[in-house]
């Protein structure tokens, strides 16, 4: 098991403030980049600004954290990940933090989030992301989770995908990237 | 895949450097040369392996809304209400899973205030309730998985 670098919780939830430029720059890479040598230089032209501007401005915005990281986004499904499940959790709220951080550390959780209760009609508050090979590989790397961060006695679900109705590639949406683009935060 | 697109996709889930010539600095770690990783990346995508390569953004980050939404429905029912709730051009990943709650989309907006009129409108439309759960906390979002 690989430990990741804490999270930064630092200005989060705080729009960053692009300017015209950046805005321009999001719009044109947010449908993707293009695949040639200078890929920055094309988009630099698209936009009227220096292929060193544009340069500069994304790994501004990566710094920020308002580009998450640029690459390649995989389906899951076709790179042999047959099953997924979102694996929900009733932490009590003092303890969210130290079970959500050992949650997160491991390499196969893709995603660790908190969100509220909707009480009676949902109690859990933390969900993870799981994929595996098939089920029962995600059914073993819960009950690893459980182990190795102590979860017995905390309430679970696993929720398996039965279909998927959308994973949509990018579309624009005027300056914001689509919800695909922006899937990772959702 | 061979052996070589699994380690161009592993590689490129950890992002792309920021610099004239991202693609060579790639190629360099992998031992391969910057033409055959570009029309690599081409051909994975075309095979759709791949769904996008480019930004990874934080909506909210750049003003938006976004939040994960739950619906009860009857199997009989399904279909229909998928349909008309992926209708809605703000809606993605819409999943079918095995729960009583029972359909799961991301809903993502141009601003916060729109989340609330989206799933009002899809609870009009269709008749049943949702569950709005924004994220409050993250505590790991990778999305990177070994090809």
């Amino acid at each position: 098991m690989e430990l990741r670098n804490a999270p930064t919780h630092a200005g989060c939830g705080i729009p960053t403030l692009l300017d015209e430029a950046d805005r321009r720059l999001v719009a044109a890479i947010q449908e993707g980049l293009p695949l040639v040598h200078r890929p920055y230089a094309v988009i630099a032209e698209r936009i009227g600004l220096s292929e060193p501007e544009v340069i500069r401005r994304i790994a501004q915005l990566q710094a920020v954290g308002t580009v998450r990281r640029m690459g390649v986004i995989v389906r899951h499904h076709e790179l042999g990940y047959r099953a997924n499940a979102m694996v929900v959790w009733d932490i009590p709220d003092a303890e969210v933090d130290s079970f959500g951080a050992c949650l997160g550390s491991f390499d196969f959780v893709t995603l660790c989030y908190r969100r509220p209760r909707r009480l009676p009609e949902w109690r859990y508050n933390l969900f993870t992301m799981i994929h595996g090979r098939d089920r029962t590989a995600v059914l073993s790397r819960v009950e690893e989770l459980v182990e190795r961060c102590g979860l017995q006695a905390i309430p679970h679900e696993v929720l398996f995908s039965r279909r998927r109705f959308k994973q949509r590639g990018a579309r624009y949406r005027r300056q914001l990237p689509s919800p695909a683009a922006a899937m990772v935060a959702g | 895949m061979d052996a070589l697109d699994r380690a161009i996709v592993n590689e490129l889930q950890g992002g792309l450097p920021i610099c004239d010539r991202p693609f060579a600095e790639i190629a360099e770690r992998l031992g391969t040369d910057e033409h055959y990783l570009i029309e690599r990346l081409k051909a994975m995508l075309e095979e759709r392996l791949l769904t996008r390569f480019g930004p990874m953004f934080d909506a909210e980050r750049l003003g938006g809304g976004v939040t994960l939404a739950a619906m009860s429905i009857p199997e009989s029912d399904l279909d229909q209400v998928a349909e008309r709730v992926n209708a809605h051009p703000e809606v993605a990943h819409n999943y079918v899973r095995d729960h009583h709650w029972n359909m799961w989309f991301v809903v993502a907006t141009e601003t916060p205030e729109q989340i609330g009129e989206v799933l009002d409108a899809i609870e009009s439309e269709t008749g049943y309730p949702v569950l709005n759960l924004p994220k409050e906390e993250e505590f790991f979002i990778g999305l990177r998985l070994e090809a």
